[in-house]
């Protein structure tokens, strides 16, 4: 059970990665945690409409949800009177708000309980299994996952050369005919999919670290967009090992170790990057202040 | 209707926890103000979930629930995410809103495993701590109240005190090292007030809605006025009514819980602030825009006869 435990952990660690990568070059990280906030809301409101919190409309729903966030959002940032960074910080407690209203009012005895929303219970994941053919092949956790990566890989591949363009340079995107707007809105809408699908087992907040840190991992140690995916892949695979170990290790929440692992290589990585890490910087600069200085006084002798 | 309202006033409990949630409205419409005119909103949110694990390990420190520990376990972990997040977005080798995320989910999870782990001991005393997360407005008790006035008396002693400082380092704080304030003094009372207005409302609306109260009174404030004491005292009022009438709002109707329906109120006014204020409201846009037209309009049909006249 360890062994599926680990594979879901590490199935949802790479599958929320991967857009991660194109979040942290974007500058849109606040925006995923807006959408794994309001995805709750999406929940709530296909599970009035459907009964059934195994109905695949339920994601379906959610999914829309998180869209819908990215385009109120941007609709406010576009009336320029407020910034950015305000429009989702008012956006998202509405939403959430709103859910927890309707969910304490009328889903009470259902399973949507509170703990659950914010951790996730990555160790039940196991106990709900998927019949293929009337045989067992596992938790049905693990093959959702799995699919959601599977999406995840093929829009990156599928897209690669116009998901670079427009994050680096969205103008010339849009000049040659590509649009920004709908990769912007592709892009967002597997966020929003995959904080549906990690939200079993990761829960709210934390999918936002399983998005971002191994993303800001590989950003820190790369110089090209395709190292950058891979080690940003590799790092999140790392990542959920030592996490599920040491949380197995300690008796703590799976989720929780996982993002503190993440955040500790992720500040790792910011201190020692051969390239742009703190520590390599800081020498660098000391360094080149004495090279000035001993330049300076050597100048100052040879005009006496 | 009105009879359930006016004893509904009168119930000592509900006036208490009204004033709380109301002064605390208050408090995070002023400190937030500068955060928001800093682009800094999210920082509010940053720093509610970095909180936690202040409160777990102040938890474990003491072995039981009492406030104060709780408080400063979490003030210091919020400061602590407050400099991790600076640090490594000084130079932009990060940028400020990854950095924001990483530590907020990592600091988050960290609260999480030792929440987890509290949750093992025999001595498991930490119902209440579930609490810090969703807020337990209407447990609010006369001490709570107390402490949340005290330390807010502070907090708008400090306001006014460094009304200057802090006004020049908001809008241009290149030109308020030049005029010799210290920035880094300057950063580090701003940070600390966010921080002691977050975990004081921790209490009453949690973690994931301090945001909200953060950021909404003073956007709302912003659509009315230019001037940063408008802004502030206003935002201070939208805040104080969102507190009041949202445990209104909560304690008239059945199992309502009080800190989303606090939110719910303030958006109100926010959105009310978008379409309908005088200058920048939407709705004002609209009609500003549609007679605009209508005068080019007249103004092409004018230069048409004046043509057609001359020729």
């Amino acid at each position: 059970m360890l062994v599926e435990i680990q594979l879901i952990a590490i199935v949802v660690a790479v599958a929320c990665a991967l857009p991660g990568v194109f979040l942290v070059l974007r500058s849109m990280t606040m925006l995923s945690d807006a959408i794994t906030h309001t995805v709750l809301l999406g929940i709530v409101l296909a599970f009035f409409a459907t009964q059934d919190l195994n109905s695949p409309l339920l994601m379906l729903g959610a999914t829309l949800v998180g869209v819908a966030t990215v385009w109120v959002i941007g609709a406010l940032q576009r009336t320029k009177l407020l910034s950015g960074d305000a429009a989702i910080g008012i956006v998202f407690p509405l939403f959430f708000s709103i859910a927890i209203i309707l969910i304490t009012r009328y889903a009470g005895s259902v399973h949507l309980d509170t703990d659950s929303v914010l951790m996730g219970e990555l160790a039940f994941a196991p106990f709900k299994r998927t019949q293929l053919f009337g045989m067992d092949i596992g938790p049905q956790a693990l093959w959702t996952r799995i699919v959601i990566l599977l999406i995840n890989s093929v829009f990156i591949l599928l897209f690669y050369k116009e998901l670079k363009l427009s994050t680096f340079d969205a103008a010339l995107a849009a000049a040659l005919g590509f649009s920004p707007v709908l990769l912007h809105y592709g892009l967002m809408s597997l966020v929003s999919l995959t904080a549906v699908g990690a939200y079993d087992s990761v829960g709210s907040v934390l999918v936002v670290g399983f998005m971002v840190g191994p993303a800001l991992t590989g950003y820190l140690l790369t110089r090209q967009l395709h190292h950058m995916i891979w080690v940003t892949v590799i790092t999140a695979v790392i990542n959920s090992i030592v996490g599920v170990q040491l949380a197995f290790a300690v008796d703590a929440s799976l989720a929780g170790m996982i993002a503190v692992v993440t955040g500790v290589t992720a500040f790792a990585a910011f201190l020692f990057s051969p390239e742009k890490g703190w520590l390599k910087k800081t020498l660098r600069r000391s360094k080149q202040q004495k090279k000035l200085y001993k330049w300076k006084t050597k100048q100052e002798m040879e005009q006496r | 209707m009105i009879e359930q309202l006016t004893s509904l006033l009168s119930d000592y409990t509900f006036q208490l926890v009204a004033l709380g949630t109301g002064f605390l409205g208050l408090l995070s419409g002023v400190i937030g103000t500068y955060a928001t005119l800093r682009k800094e909103s999210l920082l509010g949110d940053a720093l509610s979930h970095a909180a936690l694990p202040g409160i777990a390990i102040g938890f474990l420190f003491i072995g039981r629930k009492e406030w104060i520990v709780l408080m400063i376990g979490a003030a210091v972990s919020g400061l602590f995410a407050t400099f991790l997040i600076q640090w490594m977005s000084r130079k932009n080798v990060v940028k400020f809103d990854s950095a924001l995320s990483l530590i907020l989910s990592s600091f988050f999870g960290l609260g999480l495993v030792l929440l987890t782990y509290i949750q093992d001991q025999p001595n498991a005393n930490q119902a209440g701590l579930d609490n810090f997360i969703y807020g337990q407005a209407s447990s609010m008790l006369l001490s709570d109240v107390r402490m949340i006035s005290i330390i807010g008396i502070v907090l708008l002693v400090l306001v006014g005190v460094f009304w200057k400082e802090f006004k020049v380092f908001t809008f241009d704080p290149v030109f308020a090292q030049t005029a010799g304030f210290s920035s880094s003094i300057l950063q580090f009372l701003l940070s600390t007030m966010m921080v002691l207005v977050i975990i004081l409302g921790l209490e009453s609306v949690g973690v994931i809605l301090m945001s909200a109260l953060v950021i909404g009174p003073s956007v709302a404030a912003r659509q009315w006025t230019d001037r940063l004491s408008g802004v502030m005292g206003l935002a201070g009022v939208f805040g104080f009514f969102s507190g009041v009438i949202g445990t209104i709002l909560s304690s008239l109707g059945k199992q309502i819980p009080t800190g989303p329906t606090i939110v719910l109120v303030m958006s109100v006014f926010v959105v009310f602030s978008l379409f309908f204020a005088p200058n920048r409201g939407l709705i004002r846009k609209y009609i500003s825009q549609k007679k605009q037209q209508q005068m080019y309009k007249k103004q092409m049909e004018g230069k048409k006869e004046g043509k057609e006249y001359a020729g």
